[in-house]
Order: structure tokens, then C-alpha cells, then sequence
């Protein structure tokens, strides 16, 4: 699904390597979750992989099911099945988030020759999906995330997630911020949405958003590098014993 | 401080490029006497004085209209679809055979040429009487000169509920026109009534028009100025609004030269409430300029100022708004904001917000920023499928939402932001 070779990346307005060659092959229908230490490249490992501007490739590159990703527009990427559910979504006023929605699902559905949804064919796709999150009327017709409480952003973000139907999500720390409520109904809205043909990358600090979401990989990251991989039981380790041994063991 | 020497043949000359319009009655003849003694007094505007300091107002002027050859006409006019009374003006000659006959309930209709000959009692008190009022404390010579030359335009008196709004449409036809037109609006009592205007007009426009709102009264004001390139115009809206009125005026600006609306507000009555609302977007060669000045001096009133702006490639903005809040004005609810989005780095905005208050129990703010489109916000709609053009379009119609949302009726709000899409996709490359 995803395939990341020797990823070199830096700021691109200061002399600053972030990612120093990472590494990382993601299959179909598998959940990859990535941890490490503030400053250790996830996020921008994320947005790189998305297309935010700001960052220089210096080596190395990525695919996705064989498309070399890093040449694309990002809606381009989306189009072709990318997702990133952000860390801290973004505010849009006067920007209902119902049009946004539709704007957004017709655009990709446009770019990949499918059919577009009519008004009424998409208010009722979008009113099944909400349902399951929670999400209610009032949620949709406000501007994109403005006045929409740390829980509420994250659901709009699965929510998307739910219409769009990506191949390849991304989830960067989508736990962060949520109480355990909204914890539990975010997984479950991702769990959902797992299938044999999407895969996930989760990132994320803490191993209890991966009692939800159950990864069949774990990934430690470290200044800019992959340092370790291994099952759910490394996420387990960390969460007893920190960072330090395992950064011990690399350098 | 001395009034800037000014020279008096500019002045001269500006009377003197309008034919002197035909002889009206007595009190009509007085009334346009009053301004052309009023604009000798202060002179024709100049780029030195401060009011003018933002927009050179010399081709305003000049001696001749610019050339400016008219765009073909629309297939589908602004406010078309508007169940409305259409008076329409040909380069600024009213039009009958072109125009609804001028009749409706609740609503009194006489074309201006008429009225200034006829023995209107409340016509002939307040004509020019609210331009006139609005020279002070900053002369406005352009709209002296109107009320000294103008012969066309209406004379609307609204004595009940319009069933409908009353639409003024100005078709530019001559490639040199430099017209002048001139309405007079009266809101009786508890009377309401809406006001649309749209269309080039002309290659240079000076246009006037006085609004009375009396106490309980409601007027609603949409304008949609477009859409020639190279035409001038000058416009100055004066509104005075009674006890418990309401008026709310919006204009949307696309393409020109360049426009300057003036608009002169004063609060007279309590309670009442007055919006006024502009949204420009230009590419190019366009300059305009939106001028506000706001004046309170009855209680617990609430004024509005929306302006927003859209530029680029060198398109210039301008915003000069000021409330004035008087002396026992208590209670006062003050509000304006302008705001530009250069889409580029050779646009340009300057902005001159002032706040001069003398009561101390007021609630006024004012904000303006001028910046680019948020990447931060572009990056999320591109990630989630949008194209980056329309992502782009997106966010100028949020941007300029606020302003848009000042109009009270949803299917004219709609219209309006339709066509802003319509701009912005015809802008595409």
C-alpha cells in the first residue's frame, strides 16, 4: 500500500534535517502505529506524506500502490486515496462544513472519474455517517471546526475519513486532547472503517489509544529514524519503561 | 489650519462640462443654487487634500470621461430573476419603453425631471437638504455638483409596505458618457421599503442619492456596481434614519477603474439601526474606495461597517471609515471592520479607521487586517480532495461572507455570492 524508502526530508527555509532516512513498508489492511519522543519527525513524517509545503525530500522517496506519491498535488494525493487526520484541524470560517464535505467528496470523486453525488444523495450519505459518530445537524451546518470543542474537531476528522473512504489513513495523534469518551468513539469510528484494502498509519504518544485500535505493527521513531519495530507488546514496553532503553540501545 | 488654495477654474470647469439642466420651479432652481455656491466654496476635489489623500480623484475631474467602450450585455443581468419594479436609465437618461410603469402600492414613483418642477412639499424640504447636511465636518464637492446639475433619477416616497423592491437598472451605451443621476428616498412611518441598483451606467457616474428613513421606517439598499473596465463613477449614499428605524445598505463592486463610494449615515431618532456593507473584488488596473462616515447623535442606536476586499495583480483597495459618536449619545453600539485579501504582492490596501467619540457610555469597536489567504487552511481543503483553484474560491467567499451576510434577503444574498463564483472562476488563469 505504502512504501517509504530511505526518506530524507528538511525545512526547507532553515538548514534542518527532520527525517534522516526512514524506512517503512505498510500492506493492505494493516495498522501500523508509530511512537516516539517529542521531536522525533512523526508529524512531519505526516504532512511530508500529505504534500504540506515547507519541507525539502534530500533522498529517498514514497509510493503509494506504486505511485510516486511526493510528485503529487495533495489533493492529488487524496484523490488517489491518501488521508491524514490532523493533529489539530483547521478552522475555516465561513466555510459551512456541509459544503466542504460535499465539495470535497465530489472533487475527489470527480478527479477519479466516478459519478458525483447530488444534494440529496449526499445528505443522506452524510446523515448515516454522522449518526454513528455522534455528529449532529448542528455540527454539520456550522463553518469547518469553528467552535467545535477539541472531541467534536476529531469526529469532523473521522468523519471525513467515514465519506471520503481513503485506501491509506494516517491518523497524527488523534487521541490527543480527547477524554476517554470521545476516545472510545473515535476508535470505534476508525475500527469501522477497518477493511482489507485501507490500511493505517497511527501516530500517536501514548500506548492506551492503541488499546482501541489494535496495530499489528509498532514502530518506535527517533530523531528522524525508525529505531525498532515489533508487535503491540513494544508499545506495552514503552509505556512501562519510557523511551530511554530503547534510545540506550541505538546509540 | 488654512483651507489648501485651490484652483477655482477645475472648479469652473466641472460645472461647466454637465449642461445646465432645463429651468425647474422656484425652490428646485434655489436648491441647486445653494450647491454650486457650496462646491465654489470648498472647490473640486484634489489629490492634496486629505480626504482624497488615498485616491486621486483627477480623472474624476478630468475634462473628459474616460474612453470606455461598454461591455456587451449580459445574458442574465444582476437582480433579473428579482420579482421587482425595473426603472431603467440609458447612459443615464431614464428609459420608459424600457421600464415597468412606475406605479405600486405603498410607494409614490415620479422621475426627478418631474418633481423638481412640481410643488412636492416633502420633496422640496428635503432635497439636497441631506447632501448638504453632509458637507460638514468634511466637504463632499463631487455630490455638491451633483445637486447643482443633476435633472434624472427618481423621486421615491414610501408611504406603506412595498409589496416588492424597486429596481434601478443603468445600461451603458456610449463609450464617453459622463452622466450624472440623482434619487431621493422618503421611508414614511412604519413604511419599508427595498432598493436595488446594478449596472456599468456609464464611462464616468457621479450618482447621488438621499435616504429618509422616518421613525418606525425600514430600507433596505443591494447594489451590484460592475462591470466595464475601464469606467469611473462617484457615488455618495446620505441616509439619515429616525426613532426605530432600520436601514441596511450593501454594495458589491467588480471590476472599474475606478469607484469611490461615499457614505454619510446619521443617526437622528433612538433605538434605531444602520448597516452598511461592501465587498470589492478587482484584478488589475482597479482602484476602490469606500468612505464611511457614521454620526450618533441620538441614544442607544447600533451602527455596522463590513467592508472586505478582494485583490490582485496590482488592484488597489481603500477604506476610510469613521464613526463619530456626539455628545448625550449614550448607549451607542459602534462596529466596523475592513479587511483585504491580497491574492498577491502587488495589490494594495489602505485603510483610515477612526473612532471620535464624546459620550462615555459606548460600546465601539473597530478592526482591519489586510493579508493573504491562510496556507495553514488551503492545505487542509487541498488535503481533503479540493483542487487548489477552488480551494482558493472557497476561501475568498469566506472571507467575504461577512459583508455579503449583511443582506437580509437569502435569495438576493445567494445571488450575490453566485456571482462572486462566477468571478472567480471567469478569473481563473
Amino acid at each position: 500500500m505504502l512504501s517509504i524508502k530511505n526518506l530524507q526530508v528538511k525545512l526547507e527555509d532553515e538548514d534542518k534535517q527532520i527525517l534522516k532516512g526512514v524506512n517503512l513498508e505498510i500492506e493492505p489492511g494493516k495498522v501500523h502505529a508509530i511512537m516516539g519522543p517529542n521531536g522525533s519527525g512523526k508529524s512531519t513524517l505526516s504532512y511530508v506524506l500529505s504534500g504540506k509545503g515547507g519541507y525539502e525530500v534530500t533522498a529517498g522517496g514514497a509510493t503509494m500502490l506504486g505511485d510516486d506519491i511526493l510528485e503529487m498535488e495533495p489533493e492529488e494525493r487524496a484523490a488517489a486515496g491518501l488521508f491524514l487526520a490532523f493533529q489539530y484541524p483547521v478552522e475555516i470560517p465561513g466555510v459551512g462544513n456541509m459544503t466542504f464535505l460535499r465539495t470535497a467528496l465530489n472533487a475527489q470523486k470527480k478527479a477519479r472519474g466516478e459519478a458525483e453525488l447530488n444534494a440529496a444523495e449526499f445528505l443522506k450519505l452524510v446523515r448515516a455517517k454522522a449518526k454513528d459518530l455522534k455528529i449532529d445537524a448542528d455540527m454539520l451546518k456550522r463553518p469547518v471546526n469553528v467552535g467545535f470543542s477539541g472531541g467534536e474537531k476529531k469526529r469532523n476528522e473521522i468523519l471525513q475519513m467515514a465519506l471520503l473512504e481513503p485506501k491509506m489513513c494516517i491518523l497524527d495523534e488523534t487521541d490527543s486532547g480527547l477524554d476517554v469518551d470521545a476516545m472510545k468513539l473515535v476508535s470505534e469510528g476508525v475500527n469501522a472503517l477497518r477493511s482489507e484494502g485501507r490500511s493505517f498509519l497511527v501516530i500517536t504518544h501514548y500506548q492506551r489509544l492503541l488499546d482501541h485500535i489494535k496495530p499489528d505493527y509498532v514502530h518506535i521513531m527517533a530523531d528522524g529514524r525508525i529505531i525498532e519495530t515489533g508487535g503491540p507488546e513494544l508499545a506495552l514496553e514503552v509505556e512501562n519503561n519510557g523511551y530511554a532503553d530503547l534510545l540506550a540501545k541505538v546509540a | 489650519m488654512a483651507a489648501p488654495v485651490k484652483d477655482p477654474s477645475l472648479t469652473d470647469s466641472i460645472l461647466a462640462r454637465h449642461a445646465a439642466p432645463a429651468k425647474a420651479s422656484h425652490w428646485a432652481e434655489a436648491t441647486r443654487n445653494d450647491a454650486r455656491a457650496r462646491l465654489l466654496a470648498t472647490g473640486a476635489p484634489v489629490r492634496r487634500d486629505e480626504y482624497w489623500r488615498y485616491t486621486d480623484p483627477a480623472p474624476l475631474t478630468a475634462d473628459e470621461a474616460t474612453d470606455c467602450p461598454p461591455l456587451e450585455p449580459e445574458t442574465s443581468p444582476v437582480f433579473d430573476d428579482v420579482d421587482a419594479l425595473r426603472l431603467v436609465f440609458v447612459d443615464g437618461v431614464f428609459a420608459p419603453d424600457l421600464s415597468d410603469e412606475a406605479a405600486m402600492d405603498g410607494v409614490e414613483i415620479q422621475p426627478l425631471s418631474e418633481a423638481l418642477n412640481a410643488d412636492i412639499h416633502w420633496a422640496k424640504d428635503l432635497y439636497g437638504a441631506l447632501e448638504a447636511a453632509g458637507q460638514t465636518p468634511v466637504a463632499r464637492p463631487l455630490a455638491a455638483l451633483n445637486t447643482a446639475v443633476a435633472a434624472d433619477g427618481f423621486v421615491i416616497r414610501a408611504t406603506g409596505i412595498a409589496p416588492k423592491p424597486v429596481h434601478l437598472r443603468y445600461l451603458h451605451r456610449e463609450d464617453r458618457s459622463d452622466v450624472v443621476i440623482r434619487h431621493l428616498v422618503r421611508v414614511e412611518e412604519g413604511a419599508s421599503v427595498t432598493i436595488l441598483e446594478n449596472g456599468q451606467a456609464a464611462s464616468r457616474f457621479n450618482k447621488v442619492m438621499e435616504i429618509d428613513v422616518a421613525n418606525n421606517g425600514a430600507c433596505h439598499h443591494i447594489r451590484a456596481q460592475g462591470r466595464d473596465h475601464d469606467r469611473l463613477a462617484a457615488t455618495h449614499l446620505f441616509a439619515r434614519l429616525g426613532t426605530e428605524s432600520n436601514f441596511k445598505s450593501f454594495t458589491l463592486t467588480v471590476n472599474g477603474r475606478l469607484t469611490r463610494n461615499e457614505a454619510v449615515i446619521e443617526f437622528t431618532g433612538d433605538d434605531a439601526v444602520g448597516h452598511i456593507a461592501g465587498c470589492c473584488i478587482g484584478d488589475g488596473t482597479f482602484h476602490h474606495d469606500d468612505t464611511v462616515f457614521v454620526t450618533h447623535g441620538s441614544l442607544n442606536c447600533e451602527s455596522r461597517q463590513v467592508f472586505k476586499k478582494v485583490l490582485k495583480n496590482g488592484a488597489t483597495g481603500v477604506f476610510q471609515g469613521k464613526i463619530l459618536v456626539k455628545e448625550g449619545a449614550q448607549k451607542t453600539d459602534g462596529y466596523q471592520i475592513s479587511q483585504a485579501l491580497l491574492l498577491d504582492e502587488d495589490s494594495e490596501f489602505n485603510a483610515k479607521p477612526e473612532l471620535e467619540i464624546y459620550a462615555d457610555d459606548v460600546a465601539c469597536s473597530h478592526g482591519s487586517t489586510c493579508g493573504a489567504v491562510d496556507e495553514t487552511a488551503l492545505f487542509y481543503l487541498r488535503s481533503r480532495g479540493v483542487p487548489l483553484k477552488e480551494a482558493q474560491d472557497m476561501m475568498v467567499l469566506a472571507f467575504v461572507d461577512e459583508a455579503v451576510q449583511e443582506i437580509e434577503d437569502d435569495q438576493i444574498a445567494d445571488e450575490i455570492r453566485s456571482r462572486i463564483g462566477q468571478w472567480l472562476e471567469r478569473r481563473s488563469t
